[in-house]
C-alpha cells in the first residue's frame, strides 16, 4: 500500500512537473493607466514563457500602501517614479532594479469634434467653463498640465475653471461625459491604431512640461522568482516596447 | 492638529450633511407615509427604487449621476433649460446627488414607524373629528417620531460618510466639492499619513458618537433600525 501511494505521488508530480514545466506565477501590481497595454503584454508573455501573470490594477498611491504593508506582490509598474524609489529606499525592492518601462504622453482633449485646435489655443482664449485635469498632487498627468499651463502664462486666468479627478481615468470621464468641456488626459486613453479616435485634441510638446516617467521595479518578494525576473526583462525588451509604442507612450532612450 | 484645510473640508461636510438632511425629512416623509399605508401594486417597484442605493456600488451611482446630470444628459438637459446650467462640478450637485444616495436610509426607518402605529389609533382621532392633516402631524408623527430620529441620524451620518459618489461628480474644487472624505483619500493617495491620520480619526470618532447617540436613545426602545 505504501508502495502505491509513492508510486502515485510520483506519478502526480511527474505530471504535474511535465505540463506546467518551470512555470511560476507573478502577482503584478499595475498603476490604472497602463491597463489596456499591460493586458496586451501579459498575453504575448504568457504565451512565449509559459509563465502566469495576475494582473492587479489600481492608482499608484494605493498600490504602494498595499505594497508598504506587505500585498504580495513581487512587480510593481508605477504611474510615476517617486514611489518605486520610496519602496527603494525602505529596502523593499530588489536593489538597482527600478527602471523607466513607459513616458507618458499628456494630450489636451475634447469629446467635442473641432473644439480643441491643434495647436492648443484654446487654453488662451478661455472659450468653456471646465477644464479637467488630473489632481496634480496625486497624478503626474496632473502635475504635467499645471506646468503646461504655467509655460503657457494661462495658468492663474484658468485656475477658476479646473476640476480635479482623482486620477487619469476620472479626468477621462469628466470630459468624455461632457461635464467638462475639455481636459488633459493620457494620450493612451483617446489613441486607437495610432490616431486620435473622436473629439478632438492637441498633444502637448514633450517641451512644456517635465517628463512623465513612469516607473517599474522588482519587489523583494520576487527576488527568487524566475517568472518576475522574467517579466521585467521582457518589459525592457523590443517586443513589449513596440506594444508599449502602440498605446501612446514614449519609452526612454 | 487639524490643519485649515482639513478644517475647510469638515465645514463644508456638515454644512452639506446639514442641508441633505433637512430636504431628506422633507421628501423622505411623504414617501414613507405613502409606502407605509398604500396598497397600489407601485408599492414594491418604488420601494425598490428607494432602496437601490444600499445594494449599488456608490461609484455605479455616481456614474450615472454623472452622466444623467451632464450636458446630454436628461437631468442636465433639464437643469440647462431651467438656466441653471450642469450639477456636476458644484455644491448643489453634491445636494442632489446625495439625496439620492441617502434616501433610502431616511425612508426606510420612517416607513417602518409609520407602519408600527396601529389603525385604531387613527380611527380614534378620525371618529374624533380630527381631519387628515391634523391627524397626521398630532397622532402619527409624534408616534413614529424614534422613527424620524433614526432616520434623520442616519441620513445625516451616510451624508457624512459619502465618498464614491462625490469622487465621481464632485471635481474636488476646495470650499465647493472636496469635502472629508474625499480630503483623505488624497492624502492617502499623496502618502501624507500623517494629515490622513488627523482627518481620518476625527471622522471615526465623530461617527462612533453618531452611532452610540442613537442606540442610548433607543435604549429599551423598539428599534426601528
Amino acid at each position: 500500500m505504501k508502495k502505491l501511494i509513492s508510486l502515485g505521488g510520483a506519478i502526480a508530480i511527474a505530471i504535474m512537473t511535465a505540463t506546467i514545466g518551470h512555470a511560476e506565477t507573478v502577482n503584478v501590481a499595475v498603476a490604472t493607466n497602463f491597463t489596456a497595454p499591460m493586458r496586451a503584454i501579459a498575453e504575448v508573455f504568457e504565451q512565449a514563457t509559459g509563465h502566469r501573470l495576475k494582473l492587479a490594477f489600481g492608482s499608484s498611491g494605493k498600490l504602494f500602501a498595499q505594497i508598504q504593508n506587505g500585498a504580495p506582490f513581487q512587480v510593481f509598474l508605477s504611474a510615476d517614479g517617486v514611489k518605486p524609489e520610496k519602496l527603494e529606499r525602505a529596502a523593499l525592492t530588489v536593489p538597482g532594479s527600478r527602471f523607466t518601462y513607459a513616458l507618458g504622453t499628456l494630450v489636451l482633449w475634447s469629446a467635442t469634434p473641432g473644439f480643441v485646435d491643434d495647436k492648443g489655443e484654446i487654453l488662451t482664449q478661455g472659450d468653456f467653463k471646465h477644464l479637467a485635469l488630473a489632481n496634480p498632487k496625486l497624478a503626474p498627468y496632473g502635475a504635467s498640465a499645471i506646468e503646461t499651463m504655467a509655460a503657457l502664462g494661462v495658468k492663474n486666468q484658468l485656475n477658476p475653471k479646473l476640476v480635479l479627478g482623482e486620477n487619469v481615468s476620472q479626468t477621462y470621464q469628466f470630459v468624455a461625459t461632457g461635464n467638462a468641456e475639455l481636459g488633459f488626459v493620457a494620450l493612451s486613453q483617446v489613441i486607437k491604431d495610432g490616431r486620435i479616435a473622436e473629439g478632438s485634441a492637441w498633444i502637448v510638446p514633450a517641451e512644456l512640461h517635465s517628463p512623465i516617467r513612469q516607473d517599474a521595479v522588482l519587489l523583494a518578494s520576487g527576488k527568487d522568482n524566475a517568472a518576475a525576473q522574467a517579466l521585467v526583462d521582457y518589459l525592457k525588451s523590443g517586443k513589449a516596447a513596440a506594444v508599449i509604442r502602440n498605446y501612446g507612450y514614449g519609452l526612454p532612450h | 492638529m487639524l490643519s485649515q484645510a482639513n478644517l475647510t473640508a469638515i465645514l463644508l461636510t456638515l454644512k452639506l450633511a446639514v442641508i441633505v438632511t433637512l430636504l431628506l425629512l422633507l421628501v423622505g416623509t411623504p414617501i414613507a407615509w405613502w409606502l407605509a399605508n398604500t396598497r397600489s401594486r407601485l408599492k414594491e417597484p418604488i420601494e425598490a427604487l428607494v432602496a437601490l442605493p444600499i445594494v449599488l456600488p456608490p461609484s455605479v451611482l455616481g456614474f450615472y449621476l454623472l452622466v444623467a446630470m451632464g450636458p446630454n444628459g436628461p437631468i442636465g438637459k433639464l437643469t440647462q433649460s431651467l438656466g441653471l446650467g450642469t450639477l456636476p462640478f458644484t455644491f448643489s450637485g453634491l445636494v442632489v446627488a446625495s439625496v439620492c444616495y441617502s434616501l433610502p436610509f431616511v425612508v426606510q426607518p420612517i416607513q417602518n414607524a409609520f407602519a408600527a402605529i396601529e389603525g385604531q389609533l387613527l380611527e380614534s382621532a378620525a371618529t374624533l373629528r380630527a381631519g387628515p392633516w391634523d391627524r397626521f402631524f398630532t397622532v402619527a408623527v409624534p408616534l413614529a417620531f424614534p422613527g424620524f430620529l433614526t432616520g434623520g441620524i442616519l441620513g445625516f451620518a451616510h451624508t457624512v460618510g459619502e465618498f464614491g459618489v462625490v469622487l465621481m461628480i464632485g471635481g474636488n474644487i476646495p470650499r465647493e466639492t472636496r469635502v472629508a472624505s474625499v480630503q483623505i483619500y488624497d492624502y492617502v493617495e499623496a502618502l501624507e499619513y500623517a494629515d490622513a491620520h488627523w482627518l481620518a480619526g476625527t471622522m471615526l470618532g465623530f461617527s462612533f458618537i453618531v452611532l452610540l447617540t442613537l442606540y442610548l436613545f433607543n435604549r429599551g426602545k423598539k428599534s426601528p433600525l
